[in-house]
């Protein structure tokens, strides 16, 4: 015991004098922060658009203003030919083109029948999608307005129309700070758990130092813990830096309870310092690790639900982000904060996380050796 | 068992390293309590190999050491409590202080730098001044008293070191091996391995260690006195050229550069004036032999070249 109180001595003595790690601890929470819920949200703005306006009549230019006068659209040119249009497509001007067929209005008025026509160039499969589905509703809002300006008997003669109202719960104007800042402090916890902590086992192999304890009665569990405990404290210290942050940067708040965010980064830190010594007990050097940690990130990241739902991914790749830690934190930090959600709402959360945190330990005590055959 | 009180038995170790490289043959030797051994031969001859299985850091494929009677194999924990290893690596925390490295390991095998201060005293005197620097901003030689001070700051009744010397001014080599002396006389057996033969006569026995074989074992005079080869130091004008014709000279065994002058063996009693008679029909000017004492050095060459007629 009292060679474990030395070991952590010794360790917080070499983390403190590491310039790199305290500028990690301290600076990764705030950039990462402060400009990616900024930076990257979903909602795709200033869509370039060029509308071909064949018609000519009162509707189509109405419907046109429409169009032009939404923040999500950008008209960028009025050709005059479909042809020309596409040429703006290809030289990357314009993102979609809305072509208005010659006798809209009047098709609209006699048969109450007509059509439009979308074309987005899809090399940026996101912007093409969303601004087709923005240029859409769009389209039917058009639609409708026309309708409620109608006459009852026109009314009748449309047939009946369902009108949808939908209520975002918990985040109702969708602020995605509120939505990012969350899953940001779990890759956050991920980062400083598993990498800052296999970096610093391997430096010790690349100094040569591992070899002079592993020559002293220091038995391997004492090493081991010697390395997790500061690493824990530290992602313990980066996700309050990281939630401070969110305080006074956005107004984020938990809205739950703290000690269900503490109770569950304590245990989800367990399991990544556990990929953390495997990582490490994988490697030589300290560059060999940082390779395989871009890789373990990749995935994290990818499939962790940050960016895109897991729900929504091909089947295949939910089974592995069921396997994927970082997945489960992220959906309890963001259920903390912005549902309230309690520890007993996330009790299978915590059983999962708790069987990682087994599974990676047994894994990197299993791997890692004092000595070699 | 055999060799009941021998601080260190080795007896019969192999290592290989995946399949062809032979690290270690058939290593056998033993050492007392109270002695300085050197292991001395070229890098890669497997020294460090041989260092690691006995500090309990690699596993032997075959046959068996001992330290204080302790298996390297079974009682590897027992052994780590009672031996000193220095790397030949500097293996020390470069971000921690002189004295907090000296205190680490002091710590971590249960005692304190108080208790066994009268150890490294003489060293760590000399290291004084500078203890509250980073030990990776020290020089050298100042590293490896550091060092030294570290494996002997728990007491260790045997202290592995792992080419101690190699990187050191010619200065703090020779204040080195004086403080190996010191702690040889109180008791502590050490086995230190070396690539410069000069060192050999620091040491009580020598091993000769060559692609992973013991070639020679004895003390530096019972070596010399057992390798009496017959040596001629050949000095001549252009010294490349003198080199080239001794190769080229048909009773010539062996032939090698030796700082000014070259060292020749010649075949079974091949007389030397044939050799000189050779060179000035080639043309070769001022040349004279001199039949030399061989050095250690003479003799390493000599066994390496018996061990590659054989």
């Amino acid at each position: 015991m009292q060679v474990l109180l030395y070991i952590l001595q010794k360790e917080f003595l070499l983390i403190f004098r590491d310039k790199t790690i305290l500028r990690l601890i301290f600076i990764m929470p705030l950039m990462q922060l402060l400009v990616i819920p900024l930076a990257a949200d979903y909602e795709v703005k200033h869509i370039a658009i060029a509308v071909v306006d064949l018609d000519h009549s009162s509707t189509s230019q109405r419907l046109t203003h429409k169009v032009g006068s939404s923040s999500y659209f950008q008209i960028i040119a009025t050709p005059h030919s479909y042809a020309e249009a596409t040429k703006l497509a290809e030289e990357g001007k314009a993102d979609i083109v809305l072509t208005i067929p010659p006798d809209f209005e009047r098709d609209l008025e006699t048969t109450g029948l007509t059509s439009l026509q979308l074309a987005a160039d899809a090399v940026d499969g996101v912007r093409a999608g969303l601004g087709t589905s923005y240029a859409l509703a769009m389209v039917r809002q058009f639609q409708a307005g026309m309708r409620s300006g109608a006459t009852s008997a026109d009314m009748s003669r449309a047939g009946p129309t369902i009108e949808v109202v939908s209520a975002n719960l918990y985040n109702p104007h969708i602020d995605y700070p509120k939505f990012m800042v969350p899953g940001l402090l779990a890759i956050l916890v991920t980062m400083v758990g598993a990498f800052l902590s296999a970096l610093n086992i391997v430096q010790e192999k690349e100094a040569g130092t591992i070899e002079q304890i592993n020559v002293t009665p220091i038995a391997k569990y004492q090493f081991i813990l010697g390395k997790l405990i500061p690493f824990w404290l530290l992602g313990l210290l980066s996700i309050t830096i990281g939630m401070l942050v969110g305080r006074v940067a956005f107004d984020l708040w938990p809205a739950g309870s703290l000690l269900t965010i503490y109770l569950f980064s304590a245990v989800y830190l367990i399991g990544v310092l556990g990929i953390g010594l495997f990582i490490s007990t994988l490697t030589e050097s300290q560059q060999q690790a940082t390779l395989i940690s871009f890789f373990f990130m990749m995935i994290f990241v990818l499939l962790s639900g940050l960016y895109t739902p897991i729900e929504s991914m091909p089947n295949w790749a939910q089974t592995i982000a069921a396997f994927n830690p970082p997945s489960y934190f992220v959906e309890v930090v963001r259920g903390v904060y912005i549902k309230g959600s309690e520890t007993r709402d996330l009790l299978p959360a915590l059983l999962r996380l708790g069987g990682f945190a087994l599974v990676f330990n047994l894994l990197a005590m299993w791997s890692y050796k004092k000595r070699s055959s | 068992m055999a060799g009941e009180g021998q601080a260190v038995v080795v007896d019969g170790i192999c290592k290989s390293y995946g399949g062809d490289v032979q690290a270690l043959q058939n290593v056998s030797f033993e050492v007392k309590p109270g002695e300085l051994f050197g292991l001395i031969g070229p890098d890669g001859a497997g020294k460090t190999t041989l260092l690691r299985i006995l500090t309990t850091l690699l596993l032997a494929d075959s046959g068996s050491a001992s330290v204080h009677g302790l298996d390297v194999r079974r009682e590897f924990s027992a052994i780590r409590g009672i031996v000193g290893y220095m790397p030949g690596k500097f293996s020390l925390y470069q971000d921690l202080s002189v004295e907090e490295n000296l205190n680490f390991f002091a710590t971590v095998f249960g005692t304190t730098v108080k208790a066994n201060y009268h150890l490294v005293e003489d060293i760590y005197r000399q290291l004084e001044p500078f203890k509250t620097r980073l030990a990776g901003n020290l020089s050298g030689g100042m590293k490896q008293k550091l060092a030294l001070c570290c494996a002997l700051i728990h007491a260790p009744t045997v202290l592995f070191l792992d080419e101690p010397t190699t990187g050191v001014d010619p200065v703090s080599r020779k204040d080195f091996w004086g403080m190996l002396g010191r702690l040889r006389d109180s008791g502590i057996a050490i086995v230190v391995s070396t690539p410069y033969m000069d060192e050999a006569a620091r040491c009580e026995r020598i091993a000769l260690i060559q692609k992973g074989q013991i070639i020679a074992m004895d003390s530096l005079a019972g070596i010399l006195a057992s390798n009496q080869t017959e040596t001629y130091a050949v000095r001549g004008e252009g010294l490349l050229g003198v080199l080239k014709a001794l190769r080229a000279y048909p009773e010539t065994r062996y032939c090698y550069a030796f700082g000014q002058e070259h060292h020749l063996v010649l075949k079974g009693d091949a007389d030397p004036k044939g050799a000189e008679s050779f060179l000035r029909a080639q043309g070769h000017q001022d040349v004279s032999f001199r039949r030399i004492e061989p050095t250690i050095e003479d003799v390493f060459i000599a066994l390496m070249q018996d061990q590659a007629d054989v």
